[in-house]
């Protein structure tokens, strides 16, 4: 097995864990972080994928590409967490609503109007940090 | 028997999906010839006219320049998409975010001025070794938000755009040079052979400042209630 094999294996299950992650978790900063473990396994194949020959100098060309997407995932990150906090301002809830949501959907209900009287006029981000972890999987 | 469907539904099947995608996904990367074919003689070649010696700061700034310059624009976008959204953003220097330990303060204070330092080097060395703006703009980046946790540096309000242009700051000078190897005969991004490292070093120096400004004001998550970096010793 080379070295470039146990880098691959070890980036494909990097990328399957994130992608599980992606699926099954309902909690959006949960879903923002198993897409960063995704880009990280991503990154870890076009790194090692750029010296899989031992004896020869590197491949700079991958190399410029995770740094490129690096900064593209930053970017995408810092999006996805304002995108959150405005839907947990919006609804008090971290993650995306389903019109059949069985258990919560009386408690998020009343708190749909309660805030979207003044939608604009955001809710204090402490506040629904510490509501957001009751939510149940 | 209710919870066991529901539990087969949203995870175990989940998990079959994805181990056999992995399963997949194993064998086209075990394919992979051990020969690659990449484009390292091509990048060697090369080298000697892009100005630089470190053939991935070559392949960032000189041979695939567009690269580059769309994600300067792609962390612009981010910066206007995250304003965008009315957000409450985030009160540094309140109690309740940072714990009030002279740790904190102490080791900021030795660490800051070291690692503007470090950013600066990395960026410099760039040239010749793995380092440059990007490198050196997320140093940056750790610095100012470590200051602004320790409450040493504060947003205050006053005009917003100094925030703007710091943000723009890195996309704008690209376009610029961009803009010139045009006007001056070239193709697009093709930097005359004598004026490469010149015009590189000055993309990387305000690069690195932008990168660094516009990831620190990433950190906040919303528009800075207000405009300016300044001591807010008077807060308490």
């Amino acid at each position: 097995m080379s070295q470039f094999q146990i880098y691959g294996l070890a980036s494909v299950l990097i990328f399957s864990i994130g992608l599980y992650g992606f699926i099954v978790h309902p909690h959006l900063v949960r879903k923002i972080l198993a897409m960063n473990i995704m880009s990280s396994g991503i990154f870890l194949l076009l790194v090692s994928a750029a010296r899989r020959d031992m004896h020869a100098i590197p491949d700079p060309v991958p190399h410029a590409m995770v740094l490129t997407g690096i900064v593209v995932s930053v970017s995408m990150t810092a999006f996805a967490l304002a995108l959150t906090r405005r839907v947990v301002a919006a609804t008090g809830v971290a993650a995306l609503l389903w019109m059949d949501a069985p258990v919560e959907a009386a408690p998020i209900a009343a708190r749909n109007d309660e805030h979207s009287r003044d939608l604009d006029r955001v809710a204090d981000p402490v506040a629904a940090d510490r509501d957001d972890i009751h939510l149940s999987v | 028997m209710l919870k066991l469907t529901a539990i087969w539904l949203t995870h175990l099947l989940p998990g079959l999906l994805v181990t056999i995608f992995g399963i997949f996904l194993l064998q086209a990367v075990i394919a992979l010839p051990a020969q690659p074919v990449g484009l390292t003689t091509e990048v060697q070649r090369e080298l000697p006219n892009s100005g630089v010696t470190n053939p991935v700061t070559a392949v960032l700034l000189n041979f695939r320049g567009y690269d580059t310059l769309l994600e300067i624009a792609v962390l612009l976008l981010a910066v206007v998409a995250v304003w965008s959204l009315h957000v409450v953003p985030l009160r540094t220097g309140h109690a309740r975010y940072v714990a009030e330990t002279p740790v904190l303060a102490h080791l900021v204070r030795l660490l800051a001025p070291v690692m503007i330092l470090v950013a600066g080097y990395i960026t410099w060395i760039g040239s010749a070794r793995p380092g440059g703006a990007f490198q050196g703009g997320s140093v940056l980046a750790a610095a100012m938000v470590l200051l602004l946790l320790a409450s040493m540096i504060g947003i205050r309000p006053r005009q917003r755009w100094p925030l703007r242009v710091v943000a723009v700051l890195g996309l704008a000078v690209f376009v610029v040079i961009a803009g010139g190897t045009l006007v001056v005969g070239n193709q697009f991004l093709e930097y005359p052979r004598n004026q490469a490292y010149a015009l590189m070093l000055v993309l990387e120096s305000v690069l690195t400042i932008s990168i660094g400004g516009t990831l620190a004001l990433l950190f906040f998550g919303a528009i800075p209630e207000t405009a300016s970096f300044e001591t807010m010793n008077d807060e308490g």
